[in-house]
């Protein structure tokens, strides 16, 4: 793997702050195309991770490169998808203006005279198959909608590297299933790096190149079938932790039931 | 005055007095920043805010008019200083309604105070509290004009960051907006309009423009240029009828302005969405 295609590469990398680190020693890389899902429990440092690479947190030693240099704010490279947005029943804006604003929101202005951002807009719209939804207002959309417009916000200024935080964590086993789909899709289709923490594995698993565990202040990452193993699993968490593959290839991450959220079944 | 049922001739009974003029001059720029300002206070969920920042500015204008100043430098920098202070506090501060009504109401009591201090107590109170634009002066008018002016300009300089902030802020913050900082612009913008709608409604009816319009206009439309159209209109219709209406009756003109953009916003609320279904039976939707 060449140095161009590595996206992401941590040394030693310590997250937190001086007097409350989240997790120590981080070293992993990321290449171009891959894409990762990041798992671990609540509070575990997920979302820190991923402060961390928009450069909206310093980390606290250790060295972190995204595109071959050090994470800065504003990255256009970087496409981002929050766990927690804050629309209601009322927002009645419709979803092509949201889709506008992830291309034309850092611009000063009224943007009266450009319509540059509308088309962009409804092209990634029909990327993620939801062109449908344009002229729907939020607050009518269902989970799933609504996780297609905030992918296509963030795809929309056609990043390198798409950074999703629990994106399917509202829904349904059907509707997390469609959108892991759609989202392996995309990203394949336009050759873009994906970073998705999830609470469970099994969905996301047939679509992953490399898996990251965050626990217990500890990061481990590697391929699939590296990480996910009952000595990987039990080193990281520091008790015996069990991995049972079924039939067809669901896997059972035993022993860690007061680890909420990071359940493998 | 009674009216002529002639809308011609009752407007130009109406215009031709130099106190209804500045009243309509006042009136036209207030219902404008308030109606374009309105839209972010609704879209950001700082409603509370804003009333609170009314009410700080209500101990502004009592300690300017103590002073013998011009109540609305009062209103402005009282106004100015609390917007800043709940913007800098940090990023949900516009939502903390318990701290936020702590403050309002201790800022309400320092303007009851400045009040009874003064002699003139019960008549600068009741325009303060509830408007009295008939009352208003040329250099007030001059000023709004200027002030609503390079708002409006400040407005149209930080639209798409602040409306992607409003709407998105978690994206927008990664995009690399300053979003505390255009929070604090956003509640200093609010602090401002607010300032001068008080003139016309006074700070216990700030909603009427603020609020009301901005929140009917998001029924009527999807889009945030065209919300904000309509909130403009609303704005503007209720407060030159309500100027128009007070003229021949003896009632205050902030009462009139409240009841039309009531009476809109209920309408609106109610009665669209069942002609919307009608007519959608057709095929047809002539508002969105």
């Amino acid at each position: 793997m060449s140095a161009q295609d590595e996206i992401i590469s941590a040394k030693n990398l310590v997250a937190g702050y001086p007097d409350h680190i989240v997790w120590r020693d981080a070293s992993f890389s990321i290449n171009r195309g891959e894409f990762v899902a990041v798992i671990g429990p609540n509070g575990a440092g997920k979302t820190t991770l991923f402060r961390v690479l928009l450069g909206l947190q310093q980390p606290v030693s250790g060295t972190i490169k995204v595109f071959d240099a050090a994470p800065n704010r504003g990255n256009p490279h970087i496409g981002y998808v929050p766990q927690r947005h804050v629309f209601d029943a009322d927002t009645t804006i419709e979803s092509l203006e949201l889709v506008r604003l992830g291309f034309s929101g850092k611009k000063w202005g009224l943007g009266l005279f450009s319509h540059e951002d509308r088309e962009v807009a409804l092209d990634t719209l029909k990327d993620v198959g939801a062109e449908d939804l344009a002229h729907h207002s939020l607050g009518a959309l269902s989970g799933g909608e609504l996780q297609k417009i905030f992918l296509a916000e963030a795809l929309v200024s056609k990043p390198a590297l798409l950074l999703l935080d629990e994106p399917s964590s509202n829904l349904d086993m059907k509707g997390e299933a469609e959108l892991l789909r759609l989202i392996h899709d995309v990203i394949r289709s336009r050759n873009v790096t994906a970073l998705l923490i999830a609470h469970n594995i099994n969905p996301v698993l047939p679509y992953l190149d490399k898996v990251m565990y965050i626990v217990n202040g500890k990061v481990a990452t590697g391929m699939p079938k590296e990480v996910l193993t009952s000595s990987g699993l039990s080193a990281l968490f520091g008790i015996q932790v069990d991995v049972v593959r079924d039939s067809r290839g669901n896997i059972t991450v035993a022993g860690i039931e007061d680890y909420h959220g990071c359940q493998g079944q | 005055m009674t009216f002529n049922l002639n809308p011609w001739i009752d407007l130009q009974q109406v215009l031709q007095y130099p106190f209804m003029q500045h009243a309509f001059e006042a009136g036209t720029v207030v219902a404008i920043l308030a109606g374009v300002v309105g839209y972010f206070v609704v879209l950001r969920r700082s409603a509370f805010a804003a009333h609170a920042l009314s009410h700080i500015g209500f101990s502004g204008a009592a300690a300017a008019v103590l002073i013998g100043a011009n109540p609305v430098y009062g209103l402005l920098l009282f106004t100015s200083a609390g917007g800043f202070g709940i913007a800098a506090l940090g990023r949900r501060a516009a939502n903390r309604d318990v701290e936020i009504g702590i403050v309002l109401a201790f800022m309400l009591g320092l303007g009851v105070l400045f009040l009874s201090l003064y002699t003139g107590y019960a008549t600068e109170a009741y325009s303060i509290l509830f408007g009295e634009i008939l009352g208003i002066s040329f250099n007030n008018v001059l000023l709004t004009i200027i002030a609503g002016v390079i708002i409006l300009i400040l407005i149209s300089l930080v639209y798409r960051p602040l409306l992607f902030a409003s709407l998105d802020e978690d994206v927008a913050e990664a995009n690399g907006m300053p979003v505390v900082l255009l929070g604090i612009i956003f509640m200093l913008l609010v602090a401002w309009a607010t300032s001068f709608a008080v003139q016309v409604v006074g700070v216990l009816l700030i909603f009427s423009l603020m609020v009301t319009p901005a929140a009917t206009a998001q029924l009527l439309a999807r889009r945030p240029r065209r919300i904000i159209v309509i909130s403009v209109v609303i704005a503007l219709t209720a407060t030159w009828l309500g100027l128009f209406i007070a003229f021949f009756e003896p009632y205050p003109v902030s009462f009139f302005i409240t009841t039309i953009v009531f009476v809109f916003y209920l309408f609106v609320r109610f009665v669209t969405p069942r002609i919307r279904n009608f007519l959608s039976g057709f095929g047809e939707s002539v508002i969105s």
